[in-house]
C-alpha cells in the first residue's frame, strides 16, 4: 500500500458515458489482486476535499484499468485527465477475491458499474476454472460486456437479454447450475444452496485504510463490533456479513 | 541533525516537533506506520477510548461537504483494556510520544480511564475529549458546559501526574472561558478545536445524509473558526494551546503558530495524503531558514493586530 502520482495513459469510452482509463502504474499492477480497489485523488486541489474509490477493473503488464460512469464532479474530473497527466493513487487497498479452491466453475453476478471488477477477475480465473457471467443493467446501455465471458445479461426494461433484474436471470438458471460445484455471489442462493459465495461491497468512504472508522458493515459473527468495508472487506464472504 | 529546532514545549509536555497527528485521523497508528516514520512526528493522539469498547454508530458515517466533511463514527473504539493489550505494544516499538485522547459519559469514567492508562510509559500525556454527547449530567454536551469542564479537569487531573490537555468544543460562544477554567483547575494545555456540528440532506429522499443526522464538520472549512477560537484563547488566557481544524499544508501550521499555538494536530488531511506530516515538517525548516528563525517556537503567538 502506498501513494503514487501515475499518468493516464488512455480513456476508452464503452457504450453510453461509461468510461475505461489506462494507467501506467507498474507499482500497483504488479501486486493488485482481483476485488482490491484504489484511493484516488481526482484533482490537484483540495476540492473535491475526499479521495475517490475504485476497483481495479483489469491490468495489462504495467497498465492497469479503472472503469466509471460519470456521477458527480469526481468522476468528471477523473475523466477530463489528458493523456500522460498523472492522478494520485493510493493503494492497492482492501481484500480481494479468492480465485483458489476446490470448485470448477466460478458464478460471477453483477450489476451496473458493480462489475467494474469482473474483468480482472475474470482474466485470473480462466485458466483453472469455468466463468459464467451474469450482468444486470436497467437497459441495454447500462450492460457492461468488456471483459466478460460466458454472458447471461439481463435488463429491467428487456431491451436486450431476459426481462427482469439479474438475480432474478440467475434464479432462472439455477437448476442447471445446481449439477456443478459453484461460486455464487448472492446471499439467499449461497446460503439455501450450501454455495461459496463471496460479495464485494460499498460503502462512503474516507481514508480507504482503515484509520477513519467511517465505512462499517454489520458482522455476522460479531454482533458488539463492525467490520471495516476498506480494510476487512470489500470482498467478504457472505456468510461474514449483514447486506 | 536539524538545522532548525523545531522542538516544542507544551506545559511539561517535550516534543521534537509541532506536528501531531489528530485523535480520530491516525486509529492506533499502525497503518499510517506503512506511509511515515513515526519517530519523525511530534506525537500521535490515539482515538478516543472509552473505559468500554464502543461499536460506534451504524452507517452513513461519513459525508463530503464543501471542503470538508461531516463524520458521526460515534466514538467507535477497542475500550482502554483492549488498547493496552493490543495497541500499545505496537507503538511503543517506535520514539513516538502517545498522547491518549479519552472520553467517557460521565466525569468518575474520566478519571477511571486515566487512572487505568497512567503508569503506562509510553503515555506521554492525557487529552480529554469534552466534547461528546450522551451525558449524564444534566443532559448537556459536557464541552457547553463550563462547570462540568472544570470538574472533569480537576478529577482527571487528580487521577494522573501527566500533562493533561482539554480538548475543547468550538460550539461554545465564548471559548476563552472554558481556556480559563481547564487552567484554574491545573490543566496543562488546551486544544482547540474538535469538529463544528453540521449536517446534510439528500434532497430527493429529503432524509439526512448521515445515519445520527448531525455530525461533526472537519477540514478546510473550519480552519478560519479554528484560527479565530486560537487566538481568543490566546489574548484572553496563559496557557499553551495545540491549534487544530482544517491544516491541509506547512503555511497552515505557520498560520495557527502565529494565532497562538504552540503546536498543531493534522486530522483530515491524514486520510488524504498519510504522509503529509513528513512533507509539512521539511517544508516548515526550510520556512525558517529563510525567516532566519532559530527556533520554531518564536512564531507562537507572534501575530501583530
Ligand atoms: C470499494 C469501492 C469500489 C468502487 N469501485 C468503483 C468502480 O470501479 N467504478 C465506479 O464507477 N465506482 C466505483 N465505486 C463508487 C465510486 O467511488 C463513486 O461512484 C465515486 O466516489 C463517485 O464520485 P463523484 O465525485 O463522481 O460523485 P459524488 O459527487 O461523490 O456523488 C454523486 C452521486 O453518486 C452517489 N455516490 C457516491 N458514492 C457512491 C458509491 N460508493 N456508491 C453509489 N453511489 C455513490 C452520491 O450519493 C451522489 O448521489 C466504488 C466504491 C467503493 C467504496
Ligand atoms: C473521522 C474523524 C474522527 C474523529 N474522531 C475523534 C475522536 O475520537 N476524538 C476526538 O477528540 N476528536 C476526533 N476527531 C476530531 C479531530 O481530532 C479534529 O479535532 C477535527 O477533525 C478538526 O481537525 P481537521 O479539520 O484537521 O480534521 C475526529 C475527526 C474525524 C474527521
Ligand atoms: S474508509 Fe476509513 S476506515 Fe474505511
Amino acid at each position: 500500500m502506498f501513494t503514487v502520482n501515475a499518468p493516464v495513459k488512455e480513456l476508452i469510452e464503452l457504450d453510453h458515458k461509461i468510461f475505461l482509463q489506462k494507467i501506467y502504474c507498474p507499482e500497483i499492477a504488479s501486486i493488485v489482486q482481483p476485488g482490491q480497489f484504489l484511493n484516488v485523488k481526482v484533482s490537484n486541489s483540495y476540492y473535491p476535499l475526499l479521495r475517490r474509490p475504485f476497483s481495479v477493473c483489469d491490468v495489462e503488464g504495467d497498465y492497469i484499468y479503472l472503469m466509471f460512469n460519470i456521477l458527480g464532479e469526481g468522476t468528471k474530473l477523473l475523466a477530463a485527465k489528458k493523456i500522460n497527466e498523472p492522478v494520485d493513487i493510493l493503494g492497492p487497498l482492501g481484500n480481494g477475491f479468492t480465485s483458489e479452491g476446490d470448485y470448477n466453475t466460478a458464478v460471477i453476478v453483477g450489476g451496473g458499474l458493480g462489475a467494474a471488477p469482473f474483468p480482472f477477475l475474470i482474466k485470473r480465473l480462466t485458466d483453472k476454472k469455468e466463468v459464467m457471467t451474469f450482468i444486470g443493467g436497467r437497459s441495454i446501455h447500462d450492460v457492461i460486456t468488456y471483459g466478460m465471458k460466458n454472458l447471461f445479461t439481463s435488463t429491467d426494461d428487456g431491451t436486450t437479454g431476459f426481462k427482469g433484474n439479474v438475480v432474478a436471470l440467475l434464479k432462472h438458471k439455477i437448476s442447471e447450475l445446481k449439477k456443478s460445484k459453484i461460486k455464487i455471489p448472492l446471499k439467499e442462493f449461497s446460503l439455501e444452496n450450501d454455495f461459496d459465495c463471496e460479495v464485494s461491497t460499498e460503502c462512503a468512504m474516507a481514508c480507504g485504510f482503515g484509520i477513519c472508522q467511517g465505512c462499517p458493515i454489520e458482522s455476522t459473527n460479531h454482533k458488539d463490533k463492525y467490520l471495516l468495508v476498506c480494510k476487512d472487506g470489500p470482498v467478504f464472504n457472505i456468510k461474514d456479513v449483514e447486506l | 541533525m536539524n538545522k532548525v529546532d523545531l522542538s516544542v514545549s507544551i506545559g511539561t509536555l517535550q516534543l521534537r516537533n509541532p506536528i501531531m497527528l489528530a485523535s480520530g485521523t491516525v486509529g492506533y497508528g499502525n497503518e499510517m506506520a506503512e506511509f511515515i516514520d513515526l519517530n519523525t512526528i511530534g506525537a500521535i493522539v490515539t482515538k478516543s477510548l472509552s473505559l468500554k469498547p464502543r461499536k460506534g454508530n451504524p452507517p452513513q458515517r461519513i459525508v463530503e461537504t464543501p471542503a470538508g466533511m461531516l463524520n458521526s463514527i460515534g466514538l467507535a473504539n477497542v475500550g482502554v483494556e483492549e488498547f493496552i493489550k493490543t495497541k500499545i505494544p505496537f507503538l511503543q516499538k517506535y520514539d513516538v510520544p502517545i498522547v491518549c485522547n479519552v472520553a467517557a459519559s460521565n466525569i468518575d469514567e474520566y478519571a477511571e480511564c486515566v487512572n487505568l492508562l497512567t503508569d503506562e510509559n509510553s503515555i506521554k500525556a492525557f487529552e480529554i475529549n469534552v466534547s461528546c454527547p450522551n451525558v449524564k449530567e444534566g443532559g448537556l454536551q459536557f464541552g457547553n458546559d463550563l462547570a462540568a469542564v472544570g470538574k472533569v479537569t480537576a478529577k482527571v487531573r487528580a487521577a494522573t501526574k501527566k500533562p493533561i490537555i482539554i480538548k475543547l468544543s468550538p460550539n461554545v460562544s465564548y471559548i476563552a472561558d472554558f481556556a480559563k477554567v481547564v487552567k484554574q483547575e491545573g490543566g496543562d494545555a488546551v486544544s482547540a478545536i474538535n469538529t463544528l456540528v453540521g449536517t446534510s440532506f439528500n434532497i430527493f429522499t429529503r432524509k439526512p445524509k448521515i445515519f445520527s443526522v448531525t455530525g461533526g464538520l472537519s477540514g478546510p472549512a473550519i480552519k478560519p473558526v479554528a484560527l479565530a477560537k486560537v487566538l481568543e484563547i490566546k489574548r484572553n488566557v496563559e496557557i499553551p494551546i495545540i491549534g487544530i481544524g482544517g491544516i491541509m499544508n506547512w503555511q497552515d501550521v505557520v498560520e495557527f503558530m502565529i494565532a497562538g499555538a504552540s503546536a498543531v494536530q493534522i486530522g483530515t488531511l491524514n486520510f488524504i495524503n498519510p504522509s503529509a506530516a513528513k512533507e509539512i515538517l521539511s517544508s516548515l525548516e526550510d520556512f525558517c531558514i529563510k525567516q532566519n528563525l532559530n527556533k520554531l517556537s518564536e512564531l507562537t503567538g507572534s501575530f501583530l493586530i
